[in-house]
């Protein structure tokens, strides 16, 4: 079924951005910076929207943010996987979120709610200064994603919080007049919820604002990406067949190498993450590790990221990353010189469920990307296996898992589904017509 | 014996029957007193085993262990840590786990009877028995070394309802069918649902339905461990676990009256109407019948026989709104009937476009988890007295008497499958896109964060408005529960004599 705007214009919408702020932390000091942490939290991992540090809840155009200590557990996987000398890397602390608009104005937005918060945290970073201009220091520290998905893009968060309203509206309004409902046609009803929608909003208790208008250099920038990334492709297309053979070789035969270290979870670290899971019907998942060594491996998955990053930004932007309906935001960075890759994902339902999507719906797409990484469960020709080898697979998640010692969720209680129903339910109130059939598959979402 | 048969004589009868005639049964929770007399009691229990008899015997005993009951019996703790984590952390082990079970509010295991604290036990021993032959089986079992070796924790009684549980439905008829023959092929997408399911989905040491095996402790062969089998996928290492599997009991006590004075409010006392909201939680009709008309299409693991087919030939295909059998009832939470796809998949190009996202039909397509890999055997008895629904609807007596389900189930990887139903699927307030609910009968209408309620029902209808039913109160409550391990026969020796 298709929606056309009350105006019957393309709808017009604000895009979806993401910051990500990283920074060395003086170790010494990591137990206290946790419990400063800790101290902003409700629930633990959970953030209090009304914390004094970063009071979230103040940000409106904020859907995700998270605070996590980047420990890795995993540097001696190199050793034991290709004796390689342990890295050591700096621990990081990062600070990142999904919000709506302009990177610029809502840094500048998120310094003056919380200036002083965000500088207590920073100070543990070890070259923060303490009269150094903050919004600099923070941009300096910003590391933009290699891919970045959204599972609706041009959803603010403006638009969850009225289509949020607009939908608990009309349960009501059906639910107080269950009894006057009763033997009316789909259409009846949908005309009195239409009226309750129009009186709700002259007396200003609902609101349903048109999308704003997504900036023209975005539109020229996404319009550019749309065409030059297919173009680059097919402009290399005969070197990738020269290369093929040779990619192939260099695959297969790291792939019958390459070890796997996926043992059974520390049951204090599986204990700890799972503690702070579940308090919600959405969670969050940051994980850490190390690529494994060389440039095939990091120039592979540079490559495949570049491309995954094409289909989340042109092809998957509308409720679902291939099969997967479940996941909000999620982002893959890479680190200290792209040798590490964090990844980090707001999605629905628990952790169980969330690897039980990876495993039966998107392992190519999973393998793909982590097979990169040192440990992972073996894979063939890159997408086949690796991650459909169950338990192991969600072994090596656990581990490479970190807790987030912070997670604000700006609309918790509302999963993927209920934010595109939402918009299905505001779609059959703003339209000027629908056929019967059409009235009541809408009446079927309440 | 060829070389995929199972060794029945070694595996316990439950993974294979569930003992239904013999109506009598009982469940002693127990605690080792005296190690040495424990340990001689069970290399001598006379344990049932999935051998199939003629004539069909009139007892059984069955014995599963906890993690306590092992550390005790003195199985090495490098060992036990091989269990699964599940098992080793125990239901109430960890507060998250209680979170995702549900387990929460008046569910709450510090409310428990059994299970919680110093009330959980080392061993369950199930004794079933033909009618009247109860008592004696008892004391046959318990032999002369019991009272020395065991301290009782409770003994669990109970009741032969029919075929019905206590709020008076049909109950225990659909149920995965094993494969017992290792026939089944599951390399790549199962396109249709089946209720044929891997072996290894309900006994260990063998491949699930990934086709792989289930992690499990392996030991390095010793003397103590000689008469253990071989690992099939390890030839070096004796599988401590083949034959063996995981047991999942929780006491579920249901309030009878509750339910159905609550469906006769819901309903202005109409008998009719009343019984139809109940069938619609539910999701069966009170005889066993399904609310849909049985497919044209055998399904795998269902029949050969009638009444099989007449309660199980059915899926939700072609009902997503749930008209017929709401989206929110119990059997359909507890089962989706759902295959890899959400929609049918003819055709290799199809097939691609379905594995890269496209194709999708309705906003709640995927939403959903395949359920081959979420199967549950349950093996659960009632207890208490028979109460009819229309006398359910009187005013509870003083001292009125306790009805409910000792809810047991077998299941190989029980964060996979039991957790995994329990808590994405009964308790979630958003299955399968639903909202404010949680399953109809066993929901604990707790809120969670952004969502306060959860204790609404809705009965889609044709029309295209749902009825929805409001103010559910909580009709079941976990008094007890536990994660134990169902041994094969020549794992239970080995543990009657490793710590020796």
């Amino acid at each position: 079924m298709r929606f056309h705007a009350i105006d019957g214009s393309k709808p017009k919408m604000t895009p979806q951005s993401s910051f990500m702020i990283i920074a060395p932390l003086d170790v010494r000091r990591t137990d206290e910076l946790r419990s400063l942490l800790v101290s902003m939290n409700s629930a633990p991992g959970n953030a209090n929207p009304k914390n004094e540090i970063i009071p979230f809840g103040r940000l409106e155009d904020l859907h995700f943010a998270r605070l996590v200590i980047l420990e890795d557990q995993t540097l001696d996987d190199i050793t034991t996987a290709y004796g390689l000398p342990r890295r050591s890397y700096p621990t990081y602390l990062a600070f990142l979120g999904d919000f709506d608009g302009d990177t610029n104005r809502f840094l500048k937005e998120l310094v003056a709610q919380a200036g002083n918060g965000l500088r207590q945290i920073f100070s543990f970073c070890e070259d923060f200064q303490p009269d150094c201009d903050l919004l600099s220091w923070m941009k300096n520290h910003e590391q933009r994603p290699a891919t970045m998905y959204v599972n609706w893009a041009g959803r603010t968060m403006r638009q969850i919080r009225e289509e949020d309203a607009l939908r608990n509206g009309l349960e009501a309004c059906l639910q107080n007049n269950a009894s006057v409902f009763v033997g009316k046609s789909p259409r009846e009803i949908r005309d009195t919820l239409k009226e309750f929608v129009r009186s709700e909003t002259i007396a200003g208790r609902l609101r349903l604002t048109m999308p704003g208008q997504m900036p023209l250099t975005w539109r020229i920038r996404n319009l550019l990406h749309l065409v030059g990334v297919p173009l680059v492709l097919l402009f290399f297309t005969p070197l990738f067949i020269l290369y093929l053979p040779f990619f192939a070789f260099q695959l297969r035969r790291r792939e019958k190498r390459d070890m796997e270290i996926a043992p059974r979870v520390d049951s204090v670290h599986a204990e700890k993450l799972a503690d702070l899971e579940d308090r919600d019907v959405t969670n969050q998942f940051s994980a850490l590790g190390s690529l494994k060594p060389g440039p095939f491996r990091r120039w592979t998955l540079v490559f495949f990221l570049w491309l995954v990053q094409y289909t989340t930004r042109h092809i998957y932007n509308r409720g679902h990353l291939a099969r997967v309906p479940s996941i909000h935001f999620a982002r893959w960075v890479f680190l200290d010189n792209k040798k590490r890759l964090i990844f980090c994902s707001n999605y629905d339902g628990s952790l169980e469920s969330y690897m039980d999507d990876f495993i039966n719906k998107v392992a190519f797409g999973l393998n793909l990307v982590f097979s990169n990484g040192i440990g992972y469960p073996k894979t063939d020709w890159l997408v086949f296996h690796g991650a459909k080898d169950e338990q192991k697979f969600k072994y090596f998640i656990r581990r490479h898992e970190l807790p987030t010692e912070v997670w604000y969720n700006g609309h918790p209680g509302l999963t993927n589904f209920d934010l595109q129903r939402n918009r299905r339910v505001r779609q059959g109130i703003e339209r000027q017509s629908m056929t019967d059939a059409e009235i009541r598959e809408w009446l079927e979402l309440f | 014996m060829p070389v995929n048969a199972i060794d029945y004589s070694d595996v316990q009868g439950l993974v294979r029957f569930g003992f239904g005639g013999m109506t009598e049964c009982c469940f002693y929770l127990v605690n080792i007193k005296d190690v040495l007399a424990a340990r001689s009691w069970l290399a001598s229990a006379p344990i049932t085993t999935a051998v199939e008899m003629k004539p069909i015997p009139s007892t059984a005993l069955q014995v599963a262990l906890t993690r306590a009951g092992l550390e005790t019996l003195g199985v090495p703790g490098k060992t036990i840590a091989g269990f699964a984590p599940e098992f080793v952390s125990g239901m109430t082990g960890e507060e998250s786990r209680s979170r995702r079970l549900g387990d929460v509010g008046a569910n709450s295991p510090t409310c428990w009877q059994w299970g919680y604290g110093k009330k959980t036990p080392h061993l369950l021993v199930m004794i079933y028995a033909n009618e009247g032959l109860l008592k004696q089986w008892e004391m046959s079992v318990k032999g002369n070394l019991w009272d020395a070796a065991f301290q009782v924790l409770e003994r669990l009684p109970t009741s032969h309802l029919g075929a019905v549980e206590p709020f008076g439905f049909v109950d225990g008829i659909s149920q995965p069918k094993i494969d017992w023959e290792r026939k089944r092929s599951v390399s790549g997408d199962q396109l249709d649902y089946s209720n044929l399911v891997a072996l290894g989905e309900f006994l260990l040491g063998y491949p699930n339905e990934y086709g792989k095996y289930t992690d499990r402790p392996l030991i390095v062969p010793a003397d103590d461990a000689s008469d253990l089998l071989t690992a099939e996928d390890h030839a070096d290492k004796k599988d401590l676990c083949r034959n063996g599997t995981y047991l999942v009991m929780r006491q579920l006590q249901q309030d009878v009256r509750g339910f159905w004075q609550f469906l006769d409010k819901a309903t202005d006392s109409n008998p009719e109407a009343r019984q139809k909201l109940g069938e619609a939680m539910v999701g069966r009709a009170m005889n066993g019948a399904p609310l849909l008309p049985l497919s044209n299409n055998p399904i795998a693991g269902v029949g050969p026989d009638d009444q099989d087919r007449d309660y199980n030939q059915f899926t939700y295909q072609g009902d997503d709104a749930g008209t017929r059998c709401p989206v929110g009832a119990h059997i359909r939470r507890a089962n989706p009937r759902n295959a890899d796809f959400p929609q049918p998949v003819r055709g290799l190009i199809s097939h691609l476009i379905r594995i890269l996202g496209f194709g999708r039909k309705d906003i709640r397509d995927d939403l959903m988890a395949p359920t081959r890999f979420h199967r549950i055997l349950r093996r659960g008895r009632e207890y208490g007295d028979f109460l009819a629904p229309k006398e359910a609807l009187e005013p509870a007596p003083p001292d009125d008497p306790e009805h409910g389900l000792h809810f047991i189930c077998l299941n190989s990887n029980i964060s996979r499958q039991f957790e995994f139903v329990q808590s994405a699927w009964i308790m979630s307030t958003k299955f399968d896109g639903l909202t404010e609910e949680s399953d109809p009968l066993i929901g604990n209408r707790e809120p969670v964060r952004g969502c306060p309620f959860s204790n609404a029902f809705s009965v889609p209808r044709e029309s295209g408005l749902r009825r929805r039913v409001t103010g559910l109160p909580q009709f079941v409550f976990v008094r007890g529960g536990a994660y134990f391990f169902l041994p094969s026969v020549r794992a239970l020796r080995y543990f009657a004599k490793v710590g020796a």
